[in-house]
């Protein structure tokens, strides 16, 4: 079974795990777990210890029980507000992706949609997206959430170019002659070739973006614009010295850009699994 | 389309096309010359060659001498810088638009993320080939390679040998009159190699399908062919064309296992040895040491 060496190896290199000698198969992905989640567990008995007995203050340094409390108390607004954040996220990787792979599609396709778009992207892969943050909101209006999304489709639209881009170009010699050979269109061409040349590439392009784009999604709430996103809840209650509050909404921000993370890379190794992507000759 | 199976050895280099079926392959006075960063490349000079339908041509010669650009001239997947070229009488472009011809690489060249069997029904499918007629003809092909229990796998999980039949497979999909190989069992053991040879003389002869096979291999090319084109290099040039006369199979389909003991059969293979070999250095070599299977890799 190749292709489960390859899951396998995907998830040690995710979470960085490596193998150590003496640990069987099983005992090693229980351990991959638990060990996480050890550590965590211990960080926040740390972290609870020194706010409660070691005297560092719980206005500097909320306590994990505290920021429990603000969670649970302001649970509704949390959920509402995680929503509307990871609504605008998701579009915003779901236009991005899409024009991030018709582009790409294009640039392989004409040369010169190449040149003329490679300064754009070298642009865009250098400047922080989220610094157009101020001029849209102004620009769309105070209560649109349209330059929040654009955000997040133009700062996941980069990895997704630039990754499907080089997976368009993978395609082999003898492949290409077999497709000339058989008189492909090119529709066929991209149908039956290119697309599944690149497939692996494109998904690497969505995993990476998924969690540019809840980044640049919340951070583009600092910005003004409409209240009750997690951005503009964490500014304003640390604003207002409600730093339990804060956390609280940050802890949330951290599920949900793990959710995106863990969504793309299980769609990614689901597709990679079902169908492999070389070894032929 | 001629089911004719040529079962004397057809008048080699002259054309006669009047007489039967269209040449599958005419080639007259055919250049190719590539630039390189070091300069130009004389990959073929002056090439003059007719394959009739139905006839069976090996290509043999030393690495270099273009036997691969010949045939990437034909199936238009190159164009030659001068020369005349037809496929059936038409433009390779056009030959080649029509589906006219199957081919099979050096490299078998499958589509890793699909399956066996959907690797040989890429042709079809392409081709706007009915789904139910798609299944059963790769059940037939898949049959003929021997390849039947492993349709669901991917290429990944077989062997060198067993992706060259299912790309032997796939050229052989939409039985095309004339079928280009370039060095098709180089990647086989010598007795898969000798099944695949046995069942594509069988296969050409049942279709009625002209072939060009590239081969470094000199018994291989004596067993499978007609007439044996013999290059030399720098330019690529055709310094011989030999008939193959092999009294005891005088139709192709006669070719079998005992051939490959017959003494006509050893007499050709040291016919061809010693053109390929400029008839020089054969002095100490006996016919049978050839037939053991010398190439010239
Ligand atoms: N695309 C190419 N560009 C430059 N030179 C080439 C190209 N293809 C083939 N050649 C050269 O043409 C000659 C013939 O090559 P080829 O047809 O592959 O030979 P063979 O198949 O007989 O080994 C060689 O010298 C090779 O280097
Ligand atoms: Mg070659």
């Amino acid at each position: 079974m190749t292709t489960n060496t390859t899951a396998n190896a995907i998830i040690g290199a995710g979470t960085g795990a490596t193998r150590t000698k003496g640990w069987s198969p099983r005992t090693e992905s229980i351990l991959r777990v638990v060990a996480p989640v050890t550590l965590g567990i211990i960080v926040l008995a740390i972290w609870q210890f020194l706010v409660t007995v070691g005297g560092v203050s719980d206005y500097l340094l909320p306590s994990p029980t505290s920021i429990m409390a603000e969670l649970v108390a302001y649970w509704p607004a949390v959920v509402s507000a995680t929503v509307l954040t990871g609504t605008n996220s998701l579009l915003g990787l779901l236009v991005g992706s899409l024009l991030g792979i018709v582009l790409a599609a294009v640039a392989a396709r004409w040369r010169i949609a190449d040149q003329m778009s490679a300064p754009i992207i070298a642009a865009l892969a250098v400047v922080p997206i989220v610094a157009l943050a101020p001029v849209l909101n102004s620009m769309f209006g105070a209560d649109s959430q349209f330059g929040r999304q654009a955000i997040a489709a133009i700062a996941s639209f980069v990895p997704i170019f630039i990754n499907t881009l080089r997976g368009f170009r993978q395609t082999r010699p003898v492949h290409r002659d077999l497709m000339k050979a058989y008189a492909a269109s090119s529709g066929q061409m991209l149908r039956s070739l290119t697309l599944p040349t690149a497939r692996p590439f494109i998904l690497t392009g969505i995993r990476i973006a998924s969690s540019l784009a809840v980044i640049s999604a919340l951070v583009a709430e600092y910005f003004g614009g409409p209240r009750g996103g997690l951005g503009s809840l964490i500014a304003t209650s640390a604003a207002s010295s409600a730093y339990s509050r804060a956390w609280a909404y940050v802890g949330a921000s951290i599920a949900l850009g793990l959710l995106f993370y863990l969504a793309t890379l299980a769609l990614e190794r689901l597709v990679l699994r079902r169908v492999p992507t070389g070894g032929s000759r | 389309m001629s089911d004719q199976i040529p079962t004397t050895t057809p008048a080699a280099e002259t054309m006669t096309g009047a007489a039967g079926a269209e040449a599958a392959v005419e080639v007259r006075g055919l250049n190719k010359q590539f630039q390189t960063a070091s300069g130009v490349v004389h990959a073929l000079e002056g090439i003059d060659l007719t394959v009739e339908a139905g006839e069976f041509v090996s290509l043999i010669g030393p690495s270099g001498c273009g036997k691969s650009t010949l045939m990437r001239l034909i199936a238009d997947l190159d164009v030659p810088t001068s020369g005349e070229l037809t496929v059936f009488g038409k433009t390779a472009t056009q030959a080649r638009l029509d589906q006219d011809y199957g081919i099979a690489f050096q490299q078998a060249g499958l589509l890793p993320w699909r399956t066996v069997a959907a690797n040989v029904a890429l042709p079809l499918e392409l081709h706007g080939v009915a789904s139910a007629a798609r299944r059963t003809r790769v059940a037939d092909l898949l049959e003929m390679v021997g390849l039947t229990e492993f349709a669901d796998r991917f290429p990944d999980q077989l062997s060198g040998g067993m992706q060259q039949r299912v790309a032997i497979a796939r050229s052989l999909a939409e039985q095309p009159r004339l079928l280009l190989m370039d060095e098709p069992f180089g990647a086989l053991d010598e007795m898969t190699r000798e099944k695949m040879q046995t069942d594509l003389v069988r296969i050409a002869a049942d279709t009625g399908a002209a072939v060009v096979f590239v081969t470094h291999s000199i018994p291989e090319a004596v067993f499978l062919s007609d007439r044996v084109v013999v290059m030399s290099p720098r330019p690529g040039r055709i310094s011989d064309i030999i008939p193959m006369r092999l009294d005891a199979a005088d139709g192709r389909e006669e070719r079998d296992d005992d051939l490959r003991e017959a003494s006509s059969f050893f007499e050709m293979v040291t016919e061809v040895r010693e053109a390929l070999h400029g008839g020089a250095s054969d002095a100490e070599n006996p016919a049978p040491r050839a037939a053991r299977g010398v190439d010239t890799r």
